[in-house]
């Protein structure tokens, strides 16, 4: 007895040696993730979190006139600076000029001014050694008149960096005068809300589509007994799983002038002139709608087949007509299924590149289309980031909304088929 | 029409018989392209379109003695192999933990896993262009494997995690008070049982990094283009029909995953009526 107590005594509690076997168990669970997740964190989350700090990065300015940016440091912007940074700017330029780093600063000022890449070049060939003591402003001034605006400064204090929302406002379409302001930028650079108007526009025409065509397939589909819905649901399947490319290609060569399409038409008698049917909206639309139609089917089919026909066989045991009962009954146990699609097919259409690019025209194009060219063709690589992060924005806050819609279903059952 | 069995009323039939023709039009729209394609990768002529002048497989033997077309599925082969096994790893491991684990940072985690599908292909891109330019993985096979890995990996934690779902954890447990170690636990007796749902998986990894064409866009130099690439440089430049050739190549490779996925999920519904 005495012998018994004692080994219970210097014994951990049972309750206690469950939790702690259980905090083993999760944080070896969590050691299964954990390669994962640094897997992603290098290859998605660190490069898209990169992405974004270059939308707010503003350092080039700062790398190449130091003395300038930091003499601009005490200047309030109301009448031109001081000789100081007169000086110090002719002193930047000249070692800019030796380093071969003038390009870079140059690169950047011309995006918030037009023309600021002439001044700074101009200026740089022009100086023939440091001004004396004294006549720096002078000395600039003869080289430039530019130098002689307030503008042309506020440019560079607005440069100044380290970060900056300069991008990001471009691609909104705004800007900040020479008062710091935010205002509308000028209408030749002012583009960016019409691409994101046509993205959404598009994104939009393409999920109402989608959902046109697909709600009496998914309709048909969830009503069929299973044998003949699985053989259909090949249709669905076959084209989900063949590549973008072909399918593209496909909508090209069936559409374009000499295509299918236009030849078939024209040997009915239908048409005389080809129609123009690719590298325009309709293209885009057609080709995509092609793409993302699986997309709103899948998610329409598993919510009409959790619904239970014997609702639609109470509603009309009670008397209410076939119509009544479909749209009072049946449609709305549909919503979260069309709600879930229409958001999946929204989403995806948003962020559409390869599509577009191939069969839209000049007018056709979304805006990740300016997000790659900013990207790889022009390296204006501070507006893609900001384009890019307006975008991702967009998506981020469309997916938290899809998996609340998700969750729901999940929760009354609607995605258990 | 004797399919459906609330048909009682005339405007119920004439309901039904729409959504049928409706359907079969939509059927046509999303497979007549695919299907309109490939005869005209088999056409002696170099138009593309009907009726065809005569038979021939000189677009085959095109494709197959130019070095660009050959490399270019060569390429995507190995990317996408070999993405497909580091996605395995990686997502099946996860999906283990992740059944397992119970925390209030678990949806969290599963977001995060889950979002490079979601995210726009273009902003991962530049983030990877961006990212892997200064260390050198631009313009290489391992820069675009682990590109296509971060994407093809929450296919694979969602089909295995599915299939874990529907485990039975007795069975593990079962095995481990029959004195097996935890690997021995896991060679024989769990992984047989989620073999299918691996393959589904390992299937649905190959065919997202197969494609893919925007990170390849953005992150290949001009040894480590793949098909999906090249074609889409052949659509920009001129379609001829050596592309409706690639496009069969690539249609035929869809079509033997989807066939061999389908082929899982029957038997795996023939195991479970079986029980």
């Amino acid at each position: 007895m005495t012998s018994a107590s004692a080994s219970a005594s210097t014994e951990v509690p049972l309750k206690r040696r469950l939790k702690r076997a259980e905090r083993t168990r999760q944080l070896k669970a969590l050691a299964l993730v954990v390669p994962l997740l640094l897997f992603l964190l290098f290859t998605f989350a660190g490069p898209i979190a990169g992405m974004l700090w270059r939308a707010v990065d503003d350092r080039e300015v700062r790398q190449v006139l130091p003395q300038t940016i930091a003499a601009l440091a005490s200047w309030d912007g109301r009448d031109l600076p001081d000789e100081k940074a007169y000086a110090a700017l002719a002193n930047d330029i000249l070692a800019a000029r030796a380093s071969g780093t003038i390009a870079i600063a140059a690169k950047r000022l011309n995006y918030a001014m037009n023309g600021f890449r002439t001044i700074l070049t101009s200026t740089a060939r022009n100086l023939k050694a440091a001004p004396e003591a004294g006549t720096a402003k002078e000395a600039l001034g003869r080289i430039n008149p530019a130098w002689r605006e307030r503008t042309t400064w506020t440019t560079i204090k607005d440069a100044s960096g380290p970060v900056t929302g300069f991008y990001l406002l471009s691609a909104l379409d705004l800007t900040r005068n020479a008062d710091g302001a935010i205002i509308a930028a000028p209408p030749d650079q002012a583009i960016y809300r019409d691409v994101f108007a046509r993205t959404f526009l598009i994104s939009l025409s393409v999920t109402l589509l989608c959902l046109i065509l697909g709600f009496p397939v998914a309709y048909l589909l969830a009503t069929l007994p299973p044998g003949k819905s699985n053989l259909l649901m090949i249709f669905v399947l076959l084209p989900f799983w063949t590549s973008l490319l072909v399918r593209t290609c496909a909508w090209i060569v069936l559409l374009q002038s000499k295509g299918i399409v236009n030849d078939g038409l024209h040997w009915l008698g239908i048409i005389d002139e080809p129609l123009r049917l690719i590298y325009n909206r309709f293209g885009v639309c057609v080709a995509m709608t092609h793409v993302l139609l699986p997309f709103m089917i899948l998610p329409l089919y598993s919510s009409m087949k959790a619904i239970s026909p014997a609702y639609m066989r109470a509603a009309a045991s009670l008397g209410a007509p076939p119509l009544t009962a479909f749209l009072r009954i049946y449609l709305p146990q549909t919503l979260p299924g069309i709600g879930a699609g229409s958001l999946l097919v929204f989403i995806l259409a948003l962020g559409y590149y390869i599509t577009p690019a191939l069969v839209g025209g000049a007018a056709d194009q979304m805006i990740s289309y300016f997000i790659a060219l900013y990207t790889t063709e022009t390296a204006n690589w501070g507006l893609a980031s900001a384009l890019g992060a307006v975008l991702l924005l967009a998506t981020i806050l469309l997916a938290l909304v899809y998996g609340r819609l998700v969750q729901g279903q999940h929760v009354t059952g609607g995605m258990k088929n | 029409m004797s399919e459906n069995p609330s048909l009682r009323t005339p405007s119920q039939r004439i309901a039904w018989t729409a959504t049928i023709v409706i359907s079969t039009l939509v059927f046509i729209f999303l497979i007549a392209p695919i299907l309109a394609i490939m005869p005209l990768s088999f056409s002696s002529g170099s138009y593309l379109t009907y009726p065809l002048p005569g038979l021939s497989l000189r677009w085959y033997d095109d494709f197959i003695n130019s070095p660009r077309w050959i490399n270019s599925l060569k390429n995507s082969m190995i990317i996408g192999v070999a993405s497909t096994l580091l996605s395995m790893v990686l997502g099946t491991l996860a999906a283990l933990g992740l059944a397992q684990w119970k925390s209030r940072l678990k949806p969290l985690a599963l977001a995060f896993v889950l979002s490079p599908v979601v995210v726009p292909g273009v902003i991962t891109a530049v983030g990877l262009y961006f990212f892997f330019a200064p260390i050198g993985l631009t313009g290489s096979y391992l820069g675009l494997i682990l590109a296509h890995t971060a994407l093809a990996t929450p296919f694979v934690v969602i089909t295995v995690g599915a299939t874990l779902q529907s485990f039975d954890t007795n069975l593990a447990r079962a095995a481990a008070s029959l004195g097996a170690s935890p690997l021995q636990a896991f060679r024989r007796v769990i992984l047989p049982l989620i073999l299918p749902g691996l393959a589904s998986g390992a299937l649905f990894a190959f065919a997202t990094s197969f494609d893919e064409v925007v990170i390849v866009l953005f992150m290949a130099g001009p040894e480590q283009r793949t098909l999906p690439r090249e074609m889409f440089s052949g659509i920009r430049e001129n379609i001829s029909p050596t592309i409706t050739a690639a496009a069969v190549v690539l249609t035929t490779v869809s079509v033997i995953l989807l066939a061999t996925l389908e082929g899982l999920r029957r038997r795996n519904e023939r195991l479970k009526g079986g029980v």
